[in-house]
């Protein structure tokens, strides 16, 4: 059964008191954001289902939400996701070399995951680091100014963490 | 990122005038106790004793107009908030940052969270907002957790909460992370998405003045503006306003990237060149590898790209300054628009049809899907971008993209269809012989750039 832990149980109350009363839907972003984290790192419908169960809201609200944010994965990920930004500002810093290295690093394309589950390769649009370019996002962090060296630094430190 | 924040520093120390980023470099200054020691939330203490249209009529005086692109007088859109009695009123701020080329607001708040605090809690009070909230956008994650421990912060010292310093002002704050939208940018779509539902801009009117949160009068500002609202206070309208010139007061931060050698956040009075802020060790300190300049995007990904000549110069003869009204002159035949400050710049060896593909493709992506000018025309920009970038165009491709950019235009609820449309537009407008290039050279295009031919001739001068 899909429940969330105590902790997130006092976090989505908390989340909710910050509407006024009959708004608690608002807290539909935030609280997916959490279920994701949660629930292996994407939504499932029974998990989106669970989610309007709690917020008392239909669960094609959740689902209509669910689908128009990049953010939330629907569908299983590796356990670390390298988003790599490839809008105008990465790409003029060379971006695309680093996806390409990437992928032949990884042998995986775009959209894809390992089949150890442990990497999956995404492309995202602007980040919001174009002074830093060209960049990733991996879990909560920005990993800036990247080159062929930082991207194996980084498989290894993710790989290092599994041990 | 603890070393790029020192080099950031350092590099911001040495600059001209500033006012958001005065404190940048003092050790600490994230947190409350430092930030205090420096100054911080005098203009609180001095807003408390004012009277809330007061605060509105000296934010008019004082010139600002809205950061996060429009450039909208933020005074006036603060007067036009609905007041019926009963009804509770909201500030929200706009910290979705995602206009490409932009990276400003993520500086201010992931450095010295307490001035956006700060300038939110003036604007509450001026506002009549008890409850305020900063939406930011989902990727800026680690920057909520410092944002909500400024809050805190500032709630422990009595700054939040009840009866603010003993006015009988109570105000609370809360930061609601997006989800990966661009288009939450837009106001009312930030306000769908901050009710919990898709991020699809609603039809105006009405305004969120009017009906803007859950159906209640709402304002929703940008960090710049807010956080520029604290010096405001502070020094006086008339003071912020001698700063600048003609309707461009104040001070601007600038994101710059690209190929420049100093990539980074700069706050500019806006009297300065575009050449002085691209070539002064100040500022971008020119371009690497000894290269020339082809073309900059001067605020953000929307704007109108200009090439070298048109950018340093207007087709007037003028040096171009880095403000709304010279950055905006002759219009979109021959200038851009001052926009979020988001300066892109594009040296000699890139391509125009390239770069305009990687835009074409950001805003199919982040078009929401309501409009199907916008819906059907970014996805059909994009593809026809890409096969004129892989020498697979036709020479009347050239004039269909020129075509559907026209037919977006001006045609969608919210903006994001002109910010899809005026980068394609811009591109053909004034590099079309690049685009002609590719077709008549679908294999060499491959291989090699178009390169900089006369984007950096000496413009001819209108007799």
């Amino acid at each position: 059964m899909i429940q969330f832990k105590e902790a997130s149980l006092i976090k989505v109350k908390e989340i909710i008191a910050r509407y006024p009363p009959g708004k608690q839907k608002s807290a539909l972003l935030p609280v997916l954001h959490l279920a994701q984290v949660e629930f292996g790192g994407w939504l499932d419908v029974p998990v989106m289902d669970y989610v309007a169960s709690i917020l008392n809201i239909e669960p094609i609200e959740v689902y209509e939400v669910a689908s128009f944010y990049s953010m939330y994965n629907l569908k299983p990920v590796g356990k670390h996701v390298f988003e790599v930004c490839q809008t105008g500002p990465c790409m003029l810093n060379g971006s695309d070399n680093i996806i390409d290295y990437i992928k032949q690093k990884l042998n995986i394309g775009v959209g894809e995951t390992t089949i150890d589950g442990m990497f999956t390769l995404k492309t995202v649009e602007c980040l919001g680091a174009c002074g830093y370019a060209p960049m990733m996002q991996l879990g909560k962090i920005y990993r800036e100014h990247l080159t062929k060296e930082k991207v194996d630094a980084i498989i290894d430190e993710c790989r290092a963490k599994a041990n | 990122m603890q070393s790029l924040m020192n080099a950031e520093l350092k590099r911001i120390n040495t600059m001209s005038r500033k006012l958001l980023l005065e404190k940048a470099h003092v050790e600490g200054i994230r947190h409350y106790d430092v930030y205090r020691r420096e100054g911080g939330y005098r203009s609180v203490e001095k807003a408390l004793k004012m009277q809330p249209n007061d605060i509105v009529e000296e934010v008019k005086k004082s010139g600002l107009r809205g950061r996060g692109g429009a450039g909208f007088p933020t005074g006036m859109k603060w007067s036009f908030l609905a007041k019926p009695d009963g009804v509770p009123r909201y500030l929200v701020c706009n910290a979705d940052e995602s206009e490409p080329g932009t990276f400003k607001d993520r500086y201010l708040m992931e450095f010295i969270p307490h001035i956006l605090i700060e300038g939110m809690i003036v604007a509450s009070y001026a506002l009549g907002s008890n409850n305020s909230y900063i939406y930011i956008r989902g990727e800026y994650d680690w920057i909520t957790d410092i944002l909500e421990e400024a809050i805190a912060e500032a709630k422990q010292n009595g700054w939040l909460g009840k009866n603010i310093q003993g006015s009988g002002f109570d105000c609370e704050m809360y930061v609601q992370r997006g989800a990966g939208a661009y288009i939450c940018g837009e106001e009312t779509a930030l306000l769908e998405s901050l009710e919990g539902k898709r991020g699809n801009p609603r039809i105006k009117p009405p305004f969120p003045a009017i009906k803007g949160l859950w159906g209640c009068p709402t304002v929703v500002n940008n960090v710049e503006t807010l956080a520029a609202v604290v010096p405001i206070i502070n020094e006086g309208a008339e003071e912020y306003a001698k700063i600048g010139i003609g309707k461009s007061t104040g001070t601007k931060l600038i994101s710059a990237c690209g190929n420049i050698n100093k990539p980074g956040i700069y706050e500019i009075d806006m009297t300065i060149s575009v050449e002085e802020f691209i070539y002064s060790d100040e500022y971008c300190g020119g371009i690497p590898n000894g290269k020339k300049l082809k073309a900059c995007i001067p605020g953000g990904s929307s704007v109108p790209i200009l090439p070298a000549n048109l950018l340093l110069t207007t087709a007037k003869g003028e040096k171009r300054l880095m403000n709304y009204e010279s950055l905006s002159d002759g219009g979109f035949a021959t200038g851009s628009m001052m926009g979020s400050g988001g300066f892109i710049v594009l040296d000699e060896d890139q391509c125009i049809v390239k770069h305009t593909y990687t835009l074409a493709r950001f805003y199919r992506h982040e078009s929401c899907g309501q409009c199907s000018p916008c819906r059907e025309g970014t996805g059909w920009m994009e593809k026809i971008l890409l096969s004129i970038e892989k020498g697979k165009g036709k020479m009347s491709d050239i004039d269909l993209l020129w075509d559907i950019q026209r037919k977006i235009e001006g045609n969608t609820i919210c903006p994001l269809g002109d910010a899809a449309a005026w980068p394609v537009a811009a591109a053909i407008r004034h590099f079309r012989d690049e685009f002609e290039w590719h077709v008549n050279n679908p294999d060499k295009c491959l291989t090699e750039n178009f390169g900089l031919r006369h984007y950096a001739d000496p413009i001819h001068v209108p007799v």
